[in-house]
């Protein structure tokens, strides 16, 4: 490990607990966030943007809402998980894949890309 | 019993033309005030124009393409084809009504005798075989550049398919419409979706063009593919997109899907060989 390595290690870790303590996000869920927003901005994965404006991704499409204030839209994360995993529940037309139904993400992923999204 | 099944049987024959069978024309002039409705700043003669005719950005660039368009090759090459003699010293006029000159409007058509959908692209290959020659490949190559000729001779043309009264090309022509609505693939996307429900919304960096149109400029030159393609090429392409399963190029399902998907346009010209992205 070089000296450069080491040193940002320490800041990303400073930050990491400061982000923690502060938004009351433990360890292991932040790990899931971020590997959830992984799975979300992959192309072969969720490819999320394009359909979606998500915080943090780049020339996202319009057919979708933009992904924002998830907390309000969905109280329960258990509704969130729901529309990822099968869009066609809430809506039999709708052109958003079903995720979870169709295997395009495995359960451990789904998961992953519902941690990620919940905090948008 | 037996009458209850007459009954039965009337009933369904007079409901039928009200539900879900709407008549060709009736679909025709549904789909029309779609896209009029939805583009109202784009007028009817326009929409041959694929994407370029709702979106006035990339309209300007794909202009300056066309001023030296990239197919243009393509097409020498097709009339070179088109007019070399064969082993047996026919060509490709002998094939076709007015020598194969202007005649890309009335593809592909509905053959009473055979019972099937015939296509440009079908007609070009078994005029081949008829003359002694191998069948060509069919998504892209000398096919293309043949079929890219041929439209060109028939540039201004308005497209004009007609759908016999037979049963048999009504059923040709709802297999292509169902193809054309069903939701298909692992991810779950109709071709209605993309390019009519959505048509002109962003997919990721992508506008989806409307259908309507859609067939008037085909064979096209795309930078993607570096070369030249038919329609079947494009449909495989977006096929594997929602990752569903890809039919064979000039396959009974594709045939009747181009059936369905060139009426949509009757009444625009014919502009092809086209250039996209
Ligand atoms: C092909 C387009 C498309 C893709 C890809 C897509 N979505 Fe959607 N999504 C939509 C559309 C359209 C809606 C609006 C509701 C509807 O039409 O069913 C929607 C709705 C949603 C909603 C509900 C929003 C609200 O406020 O009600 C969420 C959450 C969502 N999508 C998350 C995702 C996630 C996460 C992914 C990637 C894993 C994704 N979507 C991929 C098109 C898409
Ligand atoms: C996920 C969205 C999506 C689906 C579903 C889809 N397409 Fe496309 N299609 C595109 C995109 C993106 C393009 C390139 C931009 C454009 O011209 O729309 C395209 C281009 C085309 C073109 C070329 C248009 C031109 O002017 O050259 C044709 C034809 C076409 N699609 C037909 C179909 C058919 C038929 C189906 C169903 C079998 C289908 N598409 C399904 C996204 C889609």
């Amino acid at each position: 490990m070089t000296m450069k390595q080491v040193t940002s290690g320490i800041v990303s870790m400073t930050l990491f607990c400061c982000i923690s303590i502060l938004g009351g996000i433990s360890v292991a869920n932040a790990d899931a966030i971020a590997d959830g927003k992984k799975v979300a901005f992959d192309r072969k994965k969720g490819n999320c943007l394009a359909c979606h404006a998500i915080a943090g991704g780049s020339l996202p499409g319009n057919i979708g809402p933009p992904l924002i204030a998830m907390k309000a839209r969905f109280p329960e994360k258990a509704k969130l998980r729901e529309q990822i995993w099968d869009s066609t529940a809430a809506n039999p037309n709708t052109i958003m894949p079903p995720f979870g139904k169709h295997r395009i993400l495995t359960e451990k992923e789904v998961d992953l890309v519902t941690e990620f999204i919940y905090t948008l | 019993m037996n009458k209850l099944i007459t009954t039965l049987g009337i009933a369904l024959l007079v409901a039928l033309p009200f539900n879900g069978m709407a008549s060709p024309q009736q679909d025709l002039s549904e789909f029309r005030d779609y896209y009029e409705k939805r583009f109202p700043g784009t007028p009817f003669d326009d929409f041959i124009n694929g994407v370029y005719s709702i979106d006035p950005v990339t309209r300007e660039q794909w202009e300056e393409i066309e001023e030296f368009p990239p197919y243009e090759l393509g097409l020498s090459k097709g009339e070179e084809l088109f007019n070399k003699p064969f082993a047996n010293g026919k060509t490709y006029a002998s094939c076709f009504e007015n020598d194969g000159i202007g005649i890309r409007q009335n593809y592909p058509y509905f053959d009473t005798d055979r019972g099937e959908v015939i296509t440009l692209e079908l007609a070009i290959n078994e005029c081949r075989e008829a003359n002694g020659e191998k069948k060509l490949k069919w998504k892209k190559g000398p096919i293309a550049f043949i079929s890219a000729y041929m439209a060109y001779t028939s540039r201004g043309n308005i497209i004009d398919i007609k759908i016999p009264d037979d049963p048999r090309a009504v059923a040709a022509y709802e297999r292509g419409k169902k193809h054309f609505y069903q939701k298909r693939g692992q991810l779950n996307m109709a071709c209605a979706d993309c390019h009519k429900f959505y048509a002109g919304s962003m997919v990721r960096a992508d506008l989806l063009s409307p259908a309507l149109g859609h067939l008037s400029h085909f064979p096209v030159y795309r930078s993607k593919w570096g070369g030249m393609g038919t329609t079947h090429r494009r449909y495989g392409g977006c096929n594997k997109q929602v990752r569903a399963k890809d039919y064979p190029a000039q396959s009974e399902e594709y045939r009747a899907l181009e059936y369905f998907h060139t009426y949509m346009s009757n009444g625009l010209a014919v502009n092809g060989p086209g250039a996209r992205k």
